[in-house]
């Protein structure tokens, strides 16, 4: 075991290629998601949060449930749709970061809207009466919501890149853990793991706890100072 | 007058109920042009609601609220309000005022010129960088009327501005509430302070748990009220007097 946590940390400090290899990989997929995520879902957050349309609380309770979409679900979904006989198998996308970054979408995507969408509600609460009274319809109003909460919305993504990092399952069935091409932190991890080469496995697992501790250090800190700053 | 002018508002039979409760009961009243307006009562009688009625922030569940311009949905407006408690967005007090004249579709070119105008009337010219939620009470208050001033609205709704401000910011803001009234903005003030409705009021209409009591000069309303409620209410308000 100590041994095996040696072997990991000469791998850190080495940057031991095939292990920064896996790591951009793992970064560039989860970054890929939350972008594409954040795109859609903060607009959509945002919309649902100041329009009334009919549908709009069942939609919340959906968006909301979503959140807990077990990740193996969504693969297993996304493998069908990108399949050679599935809708979108023509694509020919799977077993490639393409559809890795696809299903990472989907996993958080309602994250990032449900999240959004209760901040930017929180917000409306207080401005609303004041925003209608200058005269500011919906449309504007949203985008005003939208930049008013920009410090929750960064822990709302950041949220959204802590769940698309540290998933495994939706990466692994539409990725095929391909070594070389589709190889993640957390599906090398798990296979690693199974055929009890430990070091590479334990080295991944301290970089990607790194990773999060740091992504939500620097989120608490840009919201304090956020805080002082603009109140 | 001018054209096109807001003024007079006209209510016919408003009523406004929420939650099985009526608010508002009845109320027909016409504010016209020039003199400042104040809305008195008691706490719960429904004077913020009346104003929100009248600016449109409420639908009245029956009964009609007219303006004699109608204002048109997404055209600027040329009413204000100032609330209790000012909202601020989370950006400095100078963007806080040009986020209002964008709206209000000033071309940008204009805008720094009025932003500085504005903060310039209430005294916070050297604050305009700084952000806004982070200003005191009193001086968000004074940049809620800086954001109203900058709009040169005809009407200036102000719901109790000064009920959660100690007396110098009261004082502070009294003063460019007058200054509205000199640059010949029509005031329209709910508040439940006599001495405030005295300093800045010329006619005062009187409510009682949502009804019209009672509407007169100031003059008139304190020294001969008209019903039994206001002169309770003036007699409660001012123990020591009488």
């Amino acid at each position: 075991m100590s041994e095996a946590f040696g072997t990991a940390l000469r791998l850190l400090a080495d940057l031991d290629p095939k292990l920064v290899e896996i790591v951009l990989l793992s970064l560039g997929v989860s970054l890929m998601a939350v972008a594409i995520a954040t795109l859609l879902g903060l607009p959509l957050g945002a919309a649902i949060a100041v329009g009334r349309f009919p549908g709009r609380r069942t939609l919340i309770v959906i968006l909301n449930a979503l959140m807990g979409l077990p990740p193996v679900v969504v693969g297993l979904v996304i493998y069908l749709l990108l399949s050679r006989a599935g809708p979108l198998g023509a694509l020919g996308i799977l077993f490639t970061p393409a559809a890795m970054v696809i299903a990472q979408t989907v996993l958080i995507l309602p994250i990032v809207a449900a999240l959004s969408r209760q901040a930017i509600e929180d917000a409306w609460r207080e401005y609303d009466e004041q925003l209608r009274s200058l005269g500011a319809g919906r449309v504007q109003a949203a985008l005003t919501l939208l930049w008013d909460t920009r410090f929750s919305l960064l822990t709302t993504v950041l949220a959204g890149f802590g769940r698309a990092a540290a998933e495994v399952g939706a990466v692994m069935i539409v990725g095929g853990n391909i070594d070389g091409v589709t190889r993640v932190m957390t599906t090398t991890i798990a296979l690693e793991t199974s055929k009890g080469d430990l070091p590479l496995a334990l080295g991944l697992g301290i970089i990607l706890i790194a990773i999060i501790l740091a992504v939500n250090a620097a989120a608490y800190l840009t919201k304090e100072l956020a805080q002082r700053r603009y109140g | 007058m001018k054209n096109g002018s807001l003024l007079p508002l006209r209510l016919h039979d408003v009523s406004f109920a929420a939650g099985g409760r009526t608010i508002i009961d009845g109320i027909s009243l016409e504010i016209e042009a020039g003199r400042s307006t104040i809305i008195l009562g008691a706490n719960g009688a429904g004077k913020s609601v009346l104003m929100r009625l009248m600016h449109g922030l409420l639908a009245p569940t029956s009964g009609r609220v007219e303006w004699s311009a109608p204002e048109r949905a997404g055209a600027p407006r040329k009413q204000a309000m100032v609330f209790q408690r000012p909202v601020m967005l989370r950006r400095s007090a100078r963007a806080n005022v040009g986020y209002a004249l964008k709206i209000a579709g000033v071309p940008k070119s204009r805008r720094a010129t009025q932003v500085r105008e504005a903060l310039d009337g209430v005294g916070l010219a050297h604050l305009a960088r700084r952000s806004a939620r982070v200003l005191s009470g009193g001086e968000q208050q004074r940049l809620a009327l800086a954001r109203a001033w900058a709009l040169h609205p005809e009407v200036l709704f102000l719901d109790e501005p000064t009920a959660s401000l100690d007396p110098s910011a009261t004082r502070e803001i009294e003063a460019v509430i007058r200054a509205f009234d000199a640059a010949g903005t029509k005031i329209v003030m709910a508040t439940h302070n006599l001495g405030q409705a005295r300093r800045l009021g010329d006619d005062i209409v009187f409510l009682d748990r949502g009804r019209l009591v009672e509407r007169s000069p100031v003059d008139q309303f304190f020294s001969k009220p008209q019903s039994a409620q206001a002169a309770a209410f003036i007699k409660g308000e001012l123990p020591w007097i009488g």
